[in-house]
């Protein structure tokens, strides 16, 4: 007798809902307590669609070839010591921006989808969800693994986990996390699953890494295809979740809609970091952030709600907002480092002439106007030996948690402030979309971590800034200030004492 | 604006015959190389022919092995036996 194979549908079927139960012993709804606190309705679990199909001994098969890729790369580019052919010692800046933003909240997604994957009642989506929190494990490690070749040569690296809960910048991405992490199961899958893997990750994983191969960083670029190969099958997830939503029942559509505004502005803010790496800190530039922006979310997010139209979802709210940030954000954001250069650890430094010059060419509209003169006049004061550190604590959003440095829709010489008033406090925010949010669900905002309000507090090692560094555990001197006469450039002129004598001559 | 289906794959050895099959097999295919990837864009929807791949690679290969050399993609996936296929059609 032969044995027939299984298609893919029929295998998956099997090894998914088929292995799945009705709890007797226990009452469903007391095995999953969690899936209807939410308001959302669900009818036909079953009607969860899987495209990728993928059952768990694929998975690992295939997760495990991708692994022996990855670490064969890392083996090569440690022993013949890639990291002296980098473009230029600046490049290891968004490494460290990586490792101390990025990578800790893939663990936080990890625990995240681990939560889901538990609470929701429909097999399907409790496979994807298992595997997901999977990857995001694997993303953490092999990004911690890739990065601390670094760590060898380079400063502002080891302390990342005790940084990513302490550093004011990285409160950011941290409360982004845990603000995802604290709500119900159907909206984290909405946050993160559909807002951030569908709409965005694309902005940080393919220019991004593009730029790392572009730069010589044969072991970042690596680690961020093979999780990006991942990232598809999260995509796939967050889409399928949308869907799967506003099918079940027409009272879910405003509860996701009200999601989908919320973490569209959430993550928009969140990457104005990337774009900042993308235009600033990249030494050979792939593409500026308004052209990715303009393929990434433009063009592929607009095909995409076209699409959810007919189930009446909208454009995220101020998504042309945001769009009309994307000719800014990157400047505003490289400002206010420059600015704190003392307090961040990674090094900054003003635009050489090249560099002016392409920001010139990528922001026609808005870098001569607003930028340009404002890039001259600090490099002037650096050469007068008058380099401009902002010593006062800025003002934060309540909701991002960004220092207070954006620009009014349409005025982008004024600054934007907004504020609420919540039992007799006020509260301050960087624009309408924070500032919905907070509006949304205050109870949860007041309780936010701020780090200025924070130091102020007395609570983050002292009242000085050599004190609050070193609560940080940020190495004054090494780990800070401008690239020019760190630790990191003189490492890199002693590997390439010849390109060193080439740029005085010119 | 007509919705795009778009696939992303590494630029290797292993995705090459992939992204030949597409090219072959998707009239009007826009292309976008970047460094360390390849971005391939089409009106409406992008496949792969699991056949064409297989003619090129001269082996047998499943659709699922795509997820070696997958970047990312745009579009709703309809993925079996023989293809896998991008699409905002309904």
């Amino acid at each position: 007798m032969t044995v027939k194979k299984l298609g893919l549908r029929q295998r998956y079927e099997h090894m998914t809902r088929g292995l799945d139960w009705e709890t007797t012993y226990q009452k469903m709804d007391d095995v999953f307590p969690y899936d209807s606190f939410e308001g959302i309705k669900i009818k036909d679990w079953s009607a969860w669609e899987d495209p990728f199909r993928l059952t768990m001994d694929t998975y690992w098969k295939f997760q495990a070839e991708k692994e022996r890729k990855l670490y064969a790369v890392l083996d090569a580019f440690a022993q013949n010591n890639g990291q002296t052919n980098l473009s230029d010692g600046r490049y290891v800046n968004v490494v460290k921006l990586f490792l101390t933003g990025i990578s800790p909240e893939e663990y936080q997604a990890h625990r995240g989808f681990a939560f889901t994957g538990r609470h929701l009642r429909g097999a399907g989506a409790r496979v994807a969800a298992q595997m997901q929190s999977l990857d995001e494990l694997r993303h953490l490690q092999t990004q911690v693994h890739t990065i601390s070749h670094y760590n060898k040569f380079f400063d502002g690296i080891g302390e990342f986990p005790h940084m990513h809960d302490r550093v004011w910048y990285l409160s950011v991405p941290k409360s982004f996390f845990d603000d995802a992490r604290s709500a119900g199961p159907f909206e984290f899958m909405i946050a993160i699953g559909f807002a951030f893997e569908y709409l965005l990750t694309n902005l940080l994983f393919v220019p991004f890494m593009s730029g790392a191969a572009y730069n010589g960083d044969m072991s970042t670029v690596t680690f961020g295809f093979s999780a990006q190969s991942d990232e598809s099958r999260h995509m796939t997830l967050g889409i399928e979740v949308i869907k799967f939503l506003l099918e079940q029942h027409p009272d879910n559509l405003p509860i996701v809609q009200k999601w989908v505004d919320k973490w569209f502005w959430r993550g928009h803010r969140l990457l104005g970091l990337v774009a900042m790496m993308m235009d600033y800190m990249l030494p050979k530039k792939v593409m500026s952030w308004k052209e990715a922006w303009d393929i990434y979310f433009v063009e592929a997010g607009g095909s995409l709600f076209q699409d959810l139209e007919r189930y009446g979802l909208k454009m995220p709210k101020y998504a042309d907002i945001a769009t009309e940030e994307a000719e800014h954000i990157s400047h505003q954001n490289w400002a206010v480092f420059y600015q704190y250069t003392h307090a961040a650890a990674f090094h900054t430094w003003m635009p050489d002439k090249e560099h002016l010059d392409w920001l010139s060419a990528k922001y026609p509209n808005t870098f001569d106007k607003y930028y340009r003169p404002r890039w001259e006049l600090w490099a002037e004061m650096e050469k007068e030996g008058k380099r401009f550190y902002n010593m006062a604590l800025p003002q934060l959003c309540q909701t991002c948690q960004i220092p207070m440095a954006y620009t009014e829709p349409g005025d982008p010489a004024t600054i934007c402030f907004r504020a609420t008033q919540f039992q007799g406090e006020t509260y301050h925010f960087c624009s309408d979309g924070c500032k919905d949010i907070f509006d949304g669900e205050p109870e949860k905002y007041v309780q936010a971590w701020m780090p200025v309000q924070q130091i102020f507090q007395g609570n983050c090692g002292g009242p000085t800034v050599l004190d609050v560094l070193a609560w940080y555990n940020l190495n004054a001197g090494a780990d800070n200030m401008d690239y020019t006469g760190s630790p990191d450039e003189k490492i890199w002129k002693e590997w390439h004492p010849d390109a060193d004598a080439a740029r005085k001559a010119v | 604006m007509a919705q795009v289906a778009s696939i992303t794959l590494l630029q290797n050895d292993d995705a090459r015959p992939i992204i030949e099959a597409i090219l072959a097999d998707n009239p009007g295919v826009r292309v976008l190389n970047m460094h360390g990837a390849v971005k391939l864009d089409c009106d409406h929807s992008i496949t792969i022919k699991r056949a064409s791949v297989e003619e090129r690679l001269g082996r047998a290969w499943e659709p699922q092995e795509i997820q070696l050399v997958l970047v990312s993609m745009a579009g709703n996936l309809d993925e079996d036996d023989d293809h896998f296929t991008l699409s905002w059609r309904h």
